[in-house]
């Protein structure tokens, strides 16, 4: 028997066959040597005379290729150069990315005139440079192929170019003069922008009866509702997490998609650092019905069924001595319940419920609760409200029932689509036809534009000037990074000519800025800083009235809890509700907890499986059928009258009776033909065959929209669907365990248990001082000068991703698709392994641990011994180097990599080979067509040009980004300085975290904080599979979890 | 005795000489017509051409009142509020375009730049004198043909030797093998095959390894831009064009409002020295001027930009770095102080301009190998960013090391390029 405490597969927690097969190999598949055993040499497919003349003919042609004439390059400079930029020098540009409300200020990184990167803007108090995977993906929107380039008209034979923006006015204006007097109606998102406000009540004033409506696809409405009641006030208070000693959850992602989770994170994540000298955090519990990644970071987590959301949420209420009588649950239930209760109690004022539940009655009860914990004014901050969604279900669906009675004369959709993400589309289908005049404002033509009548597509973000205001207050300004790359127009702009109003929204925005801030100066400082904010950050409370609360304990009592299955519909954090769907970074980007790319799914737990299909994933055969293949079953759901295909995936963590279904996949132009060729061009090309839409399982329930179905059934069909995951390869070979993870108690009572381990493990080595020099047979070698090193906090990942996307960025990380990521050809350099712990079959014992993962730059590193034409080697900063164009692909480098961080390129993902012909072939090892879309001349305008496109053929791995290292070394030599810490030389990875997990640095300077990262945190310190004495510069922080234990999961050896 | 006598003589020589010359100098400095013209005047005016003024020879016959014409000079805004016809005419002639104020110049020295005006001669190109590039002839076909008549003259004595030696073997009766001829003998094949296998084995290896390589190439450019004119003759800092290279990794070929700023009144190429191609051909640099006007909009008779009727200048460029390789121009001229002729060879000597490098890696890394860094000395000047060194710093104090190069501080390090 051997105890192993964390797992990332059935097959590693059952030791199955193909999973030590598999663990034996570095490249899932064969690779093709015919024959070589069997016959003799000569009658080889290739033999040796074969190789011979192929090595002649390639030679010679290679000779005769190369002895060509020079081609002659040209060089245009400038006509009249721009006094303050200089070709080859990235400037950086404030702005704010925005997207179905959310806001986050950024940086763009602008080189010779075209943004290639973001970065997070430091100078915003909220989220202090933090960004998401969505945040940094945004720039790859910015030139997707399948934008809509220029206004249309859409006709029965599909959109009909208008070439100029007066004419189009111009018919507008007809249409609108025919209206009679009908009402027009804004459609937009929520609006967080001052300036468009205004634009739009000014529009709305000189349109009598006209209406402005907005619409969430993931809305607020129960708990805008619920404040209404319990605050008087429609709107959504400031969390501060940051102020909270205890946090429970009821089913809120806050840390991947609920509300704003960048500024969440960055607040989380204080209470989670550790002082070793007096090791305290804060405690999470997180009550959910399946595994989101917020659940993956907590210290304890219960499950329920999505019908016990309101009994979990009144059970809390009566445990902290609220106004309502605890409804029967489940004993372990009960067990969180309470726990949690008697850890708010404990700590008053320092608590705080947040519930992700869209139900005015379950709000209303989270409110009475945080009344009674005292979190009013401390962890719930009325100083300040949030802006980032304020749609309210019912106006949209009374909206719907004005479109359907032929009430509305004309609806401008700007920045939503409810086709798509509204669970009864037909009927807003239907109202659409019914409205004389409809006009999209959305970057293509997506479900929604495909039925409007008109289409002007507003710019990109980063081609846009604009502001918003996440929280009331907090400003953020938006400013254009490159010209508009097409003949786009802002909504804003559309809407003053069509009000009469001359002015362009630029010079509007100008305005009213220097206006609000007094001075031309002023303006120009906040462009420049991109935000303004209140000087002293506004808190305090608000009036409580618990007026609503008995009728809502009352509804909530009544509820009915289900018995069969339950259906819970979710968010990836990838994709939230699908805003950026047609982007190929996010699409690849692996799900925190299930890792897998391109499609969404249909979760079911290992009982669930057991119980249904007899499928036993304890038992290690079973467990390699059910995991070794991409191929899964796909199962029919029958939910409230729906229904839809999935493929389906088994994970621990989900309730037993609980499937799970991700939105924002799907997409499917309103032409529903086989060749889907339709949503290739008006969605995109990434798009075309990605998941299922979940939207229309979701239900409105008289008040606002529920996520969850009740009773459902599920039946198995005779269907395989391939599921592209990652992280069933890359094993650890059942070396040492790579993660470490302590309680919190236990670290307290034994903080040096983790170096004891080391130091016993090293002891026969030289033990911990000497193992470096004494360890090994090979020489030591000195560090001059600067020696670079990172460190990862384990306690503040999040397993977000923003990292593994601003890698992607940064180094020209090419995207392999569906097919090659099922072939185990991902290439991610910044993985975020998941290790799950506990017993599958029991969910609320499992626990979760997201470890980053990269080339941990060896010291001695093993991949550079056997590299046959040194192409991969040391230099003297610790960097493990890897010249590319040196390089002959044998792969011996990653066969030799313990931590299997070495990416190959099998296939001719960027187009960067000399031959064109590399990526057209056809059979096995076809690319998918979002690889050749990333090929596109406008796609590839974001590619960072101080780093290489690798072509077909090499081994690439993380560099430490070290362009960056380069530029920040040479920007202190050129000011004649030492190298700033953390200023001058910080990674992509590290520059997006939004927790701070990453710290990197130089480890030679003494005062460094990497250093004092090592030095302040001796106990929790450790390297993976540090025993090899491979010297790691990567090194990692051991997870504490508050809470009584770490869950074990024994193994059969 | 005479030591005294010799030092009186020579401090009162000396005196004089300072006399004199202070003297000379002022009256030089007081009547140097030609170098106040061209402190002062020269960027809008020329003698004897319009550029952005009127030409200025003979201005004193037009204005023949000379008090006028000294406080037009000194503050033309004064004469013009007076209502002076001829002068608010010529403004008006001019595009309203204002002349600077010149508050500080005497009497004296407006007299001395119109009297250089009038006196203007502008400068004959006589015949140049080519250069010492006459007599440098190439000494290797001579030495090749010496090589080769030695080494018929070896064959043949080695021939005449062994027909000998056989006369002399058949005097003695020892009997003689058949006669070899030459083309059938062993050891000359052998020795044929083996120079020819060695110089064609270098041949080719050469060849191999300067594949792709383009030293020397000097191609023909949209503009015969000279480099030999501006860096050259004129001395204009690298960098007052070529400014990019200290911010940024290109060099960057300057934007043409740069070329514009002087060349919106240098209209014409009055230079002695005569444009010549690389293949003898004359050059017509005025001509070549003109087509910058081409290319910018330009009409230096109205003196206004209009959208140019051609499209953007192509320059062909030059030094193309291979692929697969960073290389910064500011981490070498600002960081690493090399200067530009280390790598571009005499560009001021330049007509053309010419790769002077290989561009090869070997020619990278052997620079990098002795080139020194800017490491700080006991004075402490120096680059401080290499502060982080402590190593190096206390072997450089304690003399185990006495320089620190570029390879040293891993600057012969793949990713130090490569990335």
């Amino acid at each position: 028997m051997v105890v192993k405490k964390h797992w990332q597969s059935f097959g590693e927690l059952t030791g199955s066959d193909s999973f030590k097969a598999s663990s034996e190999k570095e490249f899932a598949e064969e690779l093709p040597q015919e024959g070589i055993d069997s016959k003799g040499i000569l009658d080889l497919k290739s033999p040796r005379r074969d190789f011979l003349k192929y090595l002649g003919f390639s030679t010679a042609a290679a000779a005769l290729a190369a002895s060509c004439e020079i081609p002659v390059k040209k060089a245009i400079p400038y006509l009249n150069k721009p006094e303050n930029m200089a070709p080859g020098v990235a400037d950086y540009y404030a702005t704010t990315y925005t997207s179905g409300g959310d806001v986050v200020p950024i940086l763009a990184k602008v080189r010779d005139g075209r943004p290639i990167k973001i970065e997070g803007n430091e100078l915003s108090s909220l989220t202090k440079g933090g960004t998401s995977a969505r945040v940094q993906a945004s720039v790859l929107d910015l030139y997707d192929t399948a934008r809509l380039r220029f206004p249309v008209q859409m006709t029965s034979n599909g959109p009909q170019q208008i070439t100029s923006f007066d004419a189009f006015d111009k018919m507008i204006a007809g249409a609108m003069g025919s209206l009679g007097g009908a009402p027009v109606v804004i459609l937009t998102s929520s609006i967080t922008s001052p300036t468009t406000r205004q634009i739009i009540s000014e529009f709305l004033a000189k349109n009598a009866g006209s209406r402005h409506v907005q619409y969430d696809a993931d809305s607020f409405s129960g708990m805008m509702l619920a404040n209404e009641a319990c605050y008087g006030k429609k709107a959504i208070p400031a969390y501060q997490f940051d102020n909270a000693k205890v946090i429970v959850s009821l089913g809120a992602d806050f840390l991947g998609t609920w509300l704003t989770p960048v500024e969440f994170a960055r607040q989380y994540s204080k209470g989670r650092k550790i002082d070793e000298k007096n090791p305290e955090m804060s405690m999470h519990y997180q009550f959910e019905s399946m595994l989101s990644t917020t659940g993956g970071s907590a210290d304890e987590r219960f499950v329920h069924r999505p019908t016990e959301t309101g009994a979990v949420a009144l059970a809390l209420l009566a445990a902290v001595g609220g106004n309502a009588t605890a409804p029967a649950l489940g004993d372990k239930l009960k067990f969180g319940v309470n726990e949690a209760a008697k850890s708010l109690l404990g700590n008053k004022g320092k608590g705080l419920v947040v519930s992700g539940s869209n139900d005015v009655h379950v709000q209303t009860v989270v409110n009475s609760i945080n009344e009674m914990i005292g979190a009013n004014g401390s962890t719930v901050n009325w100083g300040t409200t949030v802006q980032t969604r304020q749609g309210i279900d019912s106006d949209f669906e009374s909206l719907v029932a004005d479109l359907n009675a032929g009430k509305v004369g004309a609806l401008l959709v700007y920045g939503v689509n409810p086709v798509y993400t509204h669970y009864a589309a037909d009927k807003f289908k239907a109202g659409l036809q019914k409205t004389k005049l409809t006009v999209s404002f959305n970057d293509r033509i997506d479900e929604t534009t495909e039925l409007c009548k008109y289409a002007i597509p507003a710019p990109h973000f980063l081609e846009s000037w604009g502001d918003a205001e996440g929280k009331t207050g907090y400003f953020s300004l938006m400013q254009p990074t490159i010209a508009p790359l097409f003949l786009t127009r802002p909504f804003e702009d559309s809407l003053l000519r069509w009000s009469g109003n001359n002015t362009e929204y630029e010079n509007y925005f100008k305005q009213y800025w220097t206006g609000k801030l007094g001075a031309v100066e002023a303006y120009q400082k906040a462009l420049q800083d991109g935000v303004i904010e209140p000087s002293v950050p506004s808190a305090g409370g608000a009036t409580y009235n618990g007026g609503k609360l008995a009728e809502s304990v009352a509804a909530l009592s009544s509820r009915k809890i289900g018995t069969g299955l339950e259906l819970v519909i979710y968010q990836k954090i990838s994709m939230g509700v699908g805003y950026q769907a047609n982007n190929p970074w996010l699409l690849e980007l692996p799900d925190p907890i299930t890792k897998a790319t391109w499609d969404n799914y249909a979760i079911v737990s290992p009982e669930y499986a057991k119980k249904t299909w007899n499928l036993d994933l304890a038992n290690r055969r079973q467990a390699d059928k059910y995991e070794v293949y991409p191929e899964k079953k796909v199962v029919s759901i029958n939910a409230g009258g729906k229904k839809l295909e999935l493929p389906v995936l088994i994970f621990p963590g989900i309730h037993n009776d609980v499937v799970a279904v991700a939105v924002g996949f799907g997409r499917q132009s309103a032409a529903q033909d086989k060749t889907q060729d339709k949503t290739r061009d008006y969605i995109g090309r990434a798009v075309v065959g990605a998941g299922v839409n979940a939207f229309p399982l979701t239900s409105y329930n008289g008040t606002t929209i529920d996520w969850f179905v009740p009773d459902i059934t599920i039946d198995q069909t005779d269907k395989t669907y391939s599921v592209a995951q990652t992280q069933t390869h890359s094993s650890y070979e059942g070396r040492d365990e790579v993660v470490k993870e302590m309680t919190l108690e236990d670290f307290k009572k034994s903080p040096q248990e983790i170096l004891d381990e080391r130091a016993k493990a090293l002891k026969p080595f030289g033990g911990l001082e000497n193992f470096e020099k004494e360890g090994t047979l090979f020489p030591y070698y000195d560090k001059p000068g600067i020696h670079w090193g990172m460190s990862i906090d384990l306690n503040s990942c999040i397993g977000c991703g923003a990292c593994a996307i601003a890698c992607h960025a940064e180094n020209n990380v090419p995207v392999v698709g569906k097919s090659e990521v099922m072939r185990f050809h991902d290439m991610h350099w910044m993985r975020i392994d998941r290790y799950f712990s506990g017993d599958p079959m029991d969910p609320d014992s499992v626990q979760t641990v997201f470890m980053p993962m990269l080339c941990q730059h060896c010291d001695n590193a093993p991949c550079e011994n056997v590299c046959p034409v040194s192409a991969t080697n040391h230099s003297s900063e610790g960097l493990n180097q890897m010249a590319y164009n040196r390089c002959i692909g044998t792969k011996y480098c990653a066969n030799n990599c313990p931590y299997k961080v070495r990416r190959f390129n099998w296939a001719d993902y960027t187009g960067a080979d000399s031959f064109p012909d590399n990526q057209v072939f056809t059979g096995v090892g076809k690319l998918d067509d979002s690889v050749i879309m990333m090929n596109d001349d406008l796609t590839r305008m974001v590619l960072n040009p101080d780093v290489v496109v690798r072509a077909r053929g090499v081994m690439e791995k993380c560099s430490f980004c070290v362009q960056r290292l380069q530029e920040g070394k040479l920007k202190a030599k050129k000011e004649n300085r030492p190298l700033k810490d953390m200023e001058d030389v910080r990674t992509a990875c590290q520059q997006a975290c939004p927790t701070e997990a990453i710290v990197f640095g130089n480890v030679n300077d003494g005062t460094s904080r990497i250093r004092q990262m090592r030095e302040g945190n001796p106990e929790r310190l450790y390297y993976a599979l540090e025993d090899l004495h491979v010297i790691p510069n990567v090194n990692y922080l051991a997870k504490i979890r508050n809470t009584e234990k770490i869950s074990d999961s024994i193994t059969e050896s | 005795m005479t030591s005294h006598r010799l030092i009186a003589k020579n401090t009162l020589l000396l005196f004089f000489f300072l006399i004199t010359s202070a003297f000379v100098g002022t009256t030089l400095f007081a009547q140097d017509g030609k170098k106040l013209f061209q402190d002062n005047c020269a960027q809008c005016h020329n003698p004897i051409k319009v550029v952005t003024g009127p030409a200025l020879k003979g201005a004193t016959d037009r204005i023949p009142d000379a008090k006028l014409l000294h406080s037009w000079v000194r503050n033309n805004a004064a004469v013009l509020a007076t209502g002076n016809k001829y002068f608010n005419d010529l403004r008006a002639q001019y595009g309203g375009t204002a002349m600077n104020l010149f508050p500080t110049l005497t009497d004296g020295e407006i007299d001395a730049i119109f009297k250089y005006a009038n006196s203007y001669q502008p400068p004959t190109t006589g015949p140049e004198t080519p250069g010492a590039s006459a007599a440098e002839s190439d000494n290797s076909l001579l030495y090749g043909i010496l090589t080769i008549i030695l080494a018929v003259i070896m064959l043949t004595l080695l021939q005449i030797n062994s027909n000998l030696k056989r006369l002399s073997d058949e005097k003695e009766g020892i009997p003689s093998v058949d006669a070899v001829p030459f083309y059938r003998n062993k050891v000359y094949i052998t020795g044929l095959v083996l120079v020819l296998f060695v110089v064609g084995g270098y041949v080719l290896v050469q060849g191999a390894v300067g594949l792709g390589r383009s030293q020397g190439y000097q191609p023909q450019q949209p503009i015969f831009y000279s480099h030999k004119v501006h860096a050259g003759i004129n001395q204009i800092s690298c960098l007052y064009c070529h400014g990019n290279a200290w911010e940024s990794r290109h060099a960057a070929i300057p934007s043409l409002n740069v070329c514009m700023n002087c060349h919106a009144a240098i209209n014409e190429y009055s230079g002695k020295e005569k444009l010549y191609r690389e293949d003898g051909t004359d050059v017509d640099g005025t001509a070549e001027i003109q087509k910058i006007y081409a290319y910018t909009g330009y009409d230096p008779k109205t003196q206004r930009y209009s959208t140019p009727s051609q499209p953007p200048v192509e320059w062909v460029k030059i030094h193309n770095l291979p692929d697969y390789v960073y290389f910064n121009h500011s981490q070498h001229v600002r960081a690493g102080k090399v200067q530009c002729q280390t790598c571009h060879g005499p560009i001021q000597q330049m007509n053309e301009v010419k790769q002077f490098a290989p561009l090869s890696m070997g020619w990278c890394i052997n620079c990098h190998r002795t080139t020194k860094v800017d490491f700080p000395d006991s004075t402490n000047a120096g680059n401080k960013f290499y502060s982080v060194y402590t190593r190096f710093h206390n072997e450089l104090k304690s003399g185990e090391m006495d320089s620190v190069t570029v390879e040293k501080i891993g600057g012969t390090e793949c990713q130090k390029c490569h990335y």
